[in-house]
């Protein structure tokens, strides 16, 4: 069986600690709506002090408008655990991060909304950055044979957690599968409202 | 085998195994602020759900608020509506707000501990990184996002893999003027700001035994500075006694059946941990970061690193990219370095202890010309205390503003800001790019560090301050 999760072109953001607050600046963070974050993604890198874009900043390269996958380096997504983060990065349109490892919070936040990350060793890493130095990419990543295909039958496998996979898959309502486990909560709560009376 | 305490509170939590390896667990406490809650209670309200325990959730308004007035109105537009739309949603569901008006308002990672909130054993969780900080009572706690806010909202519960488990033993005698804050530094400094990830901390060791539980707090606080999920450090009779008769601890008759329980959390003998670290406190010195996170670190009496001393070449240059960002030299000192602003609070080091601390170094002097000096105590009754013991009076003497609660220039979400180029010593937790306004320059140091900064207009060694003691 092969599904393609994803396939479409790739920006290669060549960083290491990527810190959510990079990722979306805190004057964004009061709205009380889930949208209209893709503006505010790399805010502080992407437009100059006077508001015009950063011609500097990988995004804003011709080359890579459009892009659907983020290739980026180790700790992605470290720092705070605003899920404004990985709504910027859907909403501008990727829907795919590769990195080398992901912050805890950020990675489940992001599979929360739906987005693949994948963590390759240094070693691959570096070898799709150096991909990427031969010109703009379009990859596809097949998530049922957990694969990223290349182009011209060159392909780079990825390991991913069993249940993880399942959920992206079947895009199922984590609240919803929560809830058919209403009993069991029942029961927990007369349980330890028993045994730990103080705790309510 | 024996377990770690991680392993014995999660597997205490276990509803049931949703499925392969991710079980259904429990949660104790949910605690609620303006920023990340908004989108979860609107996802309920779509879905038709209700809050299952609005008894086991708490609010309270910190991330936004103005410290100046104490007024939904005094931080913008956007940030009133934050706020109002918290107070609805609380009102709609029945859950305790610690709004603008009350007295025991703050932040909420240092108002969960002292309305006794926090306990040994719980799973707390919170739409803040910074929910480490309750990992000091012995509790896993963790920060979550707002898509799992509204799933705890919802059900109480959370889905959960086990973490990896990390032990990190601080053994020795702390010197004097070396505060927890260091020592969290060091220990990121040591391990990385990704050699958490994946794994839960334990702290233990003879100088973790020694910390009061402000101290406890600022440590679990910074956990997440190294990527850990979340930090622990097993309970003691320091911990009980900080929670006997505080509102929300045990009462009367449930308060021994609580202590026998919370005396069997801690680690066994022969548990196995997947990475143990062990570090000689007795050799930390006062840290100050000198780059973009939390890992670039370096004690008071070090010079600035040169990039090319990174043999991993990923780091030399995101050193070589701090240095130009932080306007620093490589082998600068920073003794030599002035600052522009300092920033005594956030849910790091706003706790009366930290005051006190930094009181101490202010008394009967004088904020150096030219530098903004700013305390945001923790919360109302951190406040009213400093001001009981004439802390504040100490501050405002010496030039510094007094503030009303709030997270401030920790994170600039009001109009605490420091601006672009300005170089801030700063209590807070991170020194990343922008993260007190855009271009901003921060400096993470203990709270004596920080008011030292003050008085001096530029980086000091408390230690070797005339007068100083400890």
């Amino acid at each position: 069986m092969s599904e393609i999760f994803a396939k479409g072109l790739v920006c290669p953001l060549d960083k290491n600690n990527v810190d959510t607050d990079q990722i979306i600046p805190k004057q964004f963070l009061t709205s009380v709506s889930r949208d209209g974050f893709a503006e505010a993604l790399f805010f502080d890198w992407r437009y100059l002090a006077d508001g015009s874009a950063n011609p500097e900043f990988v995004l804003n390269e011709p080359q890579y408008q459009g892009a659907s996958v983020l290739l980026t380096r180790a700790n992605f997504g470290c720092g705070s655990s605003r899920e404004h983060a990985p709504w910027a990065i859907q909403q501008y349109g990727f829907n795919v991060v590769i990195a080398e490892s992901f912050a805890d919070i950020f990675f489940n936040n992001s599979i929360n909304n739906g987005m693949l990350l994948i963590s390759l060793s240094a070693a691959n890493i570096d070898f799709l950055f150096n991909r990427c130095k031969q010109g703009p990419q379009q990859w596809h990543i097949d998530l049922a044979n957990q694969e990223i295909l290349l182009g011209n039958n060159a392909a780079i496998g990825f390991s991913i957690d069993a249940d993880i996979k399942q959920r992206l898959l079947s895009g199922l309502d984590f609240i919803g599968a929560s809830e058919t486990f209403s009993p069991q909560i029942d029961q927990y709560e007369a349980r330890r409202r028993a045994a730990q009376p103080w705790l309510g | 085998m024996g377990q770690t305490l991680y392993q014995k509170i999660y597997q205490s939590h276990v509803v049931g195994a949703l499925n392969g390896s991710t079980d259904l667990l429990f949660v104790d406490r949910h605690l609620i602020h303006e920023v990340t809650s908004p989108q979860a209670f609107a996802g309920l309200r779509q879905a038709g759900r209700k809050v299952r325990r609005p008894d086991l959730t708490f609010a309270t308004m910190d991330h936004n608020t103005s410290t100046q007035v104490r007024s939904y109105d005094a931080a913008g537009e956007t940030s009133r509506k934050q706020l109002e739309a918290l107070a609805a949603n609380c009102a709609e569901s029945g859950i305790e707000l610690l709004d603008l008006y009350h007295p025991d308002q703050g932040i909420v990672h240092v108002i969960g501990p002292e309305l006794g909130l926090t306990q040994p054993g719980m799973i707390i969780v919170c739409g803040d990184s910074h929910t480490s900080t309750h990992g000091a009572f012995g509790a896993i706690a963790f920060g979550i996002g707002t898509s799992e806010v509204e799933h705890v909202l919802a059900t109480q519960t959370l889905p959960q893999q086990v973490a990896k488990t990390l032990k990190v033993e601080v053994t020795g005698t702390l010197s004097p003027f070396v505060t927890p804050k260091d020592v969290i530094l060091a220990v990121i400094g040591a391990l990385g700001t990704a050699g958490g990830n994946g794994y839960v901390a334990e702290f233990c060791g003879d100088a973790i035994k020694g910390m009061t539980m402000e101290g406890r707090m600022t440590l679990c606080n910074m956990s997440i500075e190294m990527g850990a999920k979340a930090g622990l450090i097993a309970p003691d009779a320091t911990t009980f006694a900080y929670l006997e008769g505080r509102r929300f601890a045990p009462k009367a008759e449930h308060w021994d059946a609580a202590v026998a329980y919370w005396q069997s959390l801690y680690s066994d003998a022969d548990a196995q941990f997947d990475k143990v670290v062990c570090i000689d406190g007795s050799q930390i010195k006062p840290q100050v970061t000198w780059g973009t996170n939390p890992e670039q670190v370096i004690a008071i009496d070090q010079p600035v690193p040169a990039p090319e001393s990174f043999t991993d070449l990923i780091k030399a240059d995101a050193a070589r990219r701090a240095l130009t960002y932080m306007g620093l030299e490589a082998g600068q000192k920073l003794t030599d370095v002035s600052v522009d602003v300092v920033f005594i609070g956030s849910c790091t080091n706003s706790r009366i202890e930290d005051l006190r601390a930094a009181a101490a170094v202010v008394a009967g002097k004088t904020v150096a010309a030219g530098v903004r000096a700013l305390v945001v105590p923790g919360s109302g009754q951190v406040k009213r205390q400093a001001e009981a013991e004439g802390l504040a009076d100490t501050f405002k003497a010496a030039g510094f503003e007094w503030r009303e609660p709030g997270c401030s220039m920790c994170l600039g979400m009001n109009d605490d800001r420091v601006d672009a180029g300005q170089r801030c010593a700063s209590t807070s937790n991170r020194n990343f790019e922008g993260r007190q306004g855009r271009g901003s320059r921060t400096h993470l140091v203990s709270p004596a560090m920080a008011a030292a900064a003050a008085i001096h207009g530029k980086f000091v060694d408390v230690a070797t301050l005339t007068g100083a003691s400890a």
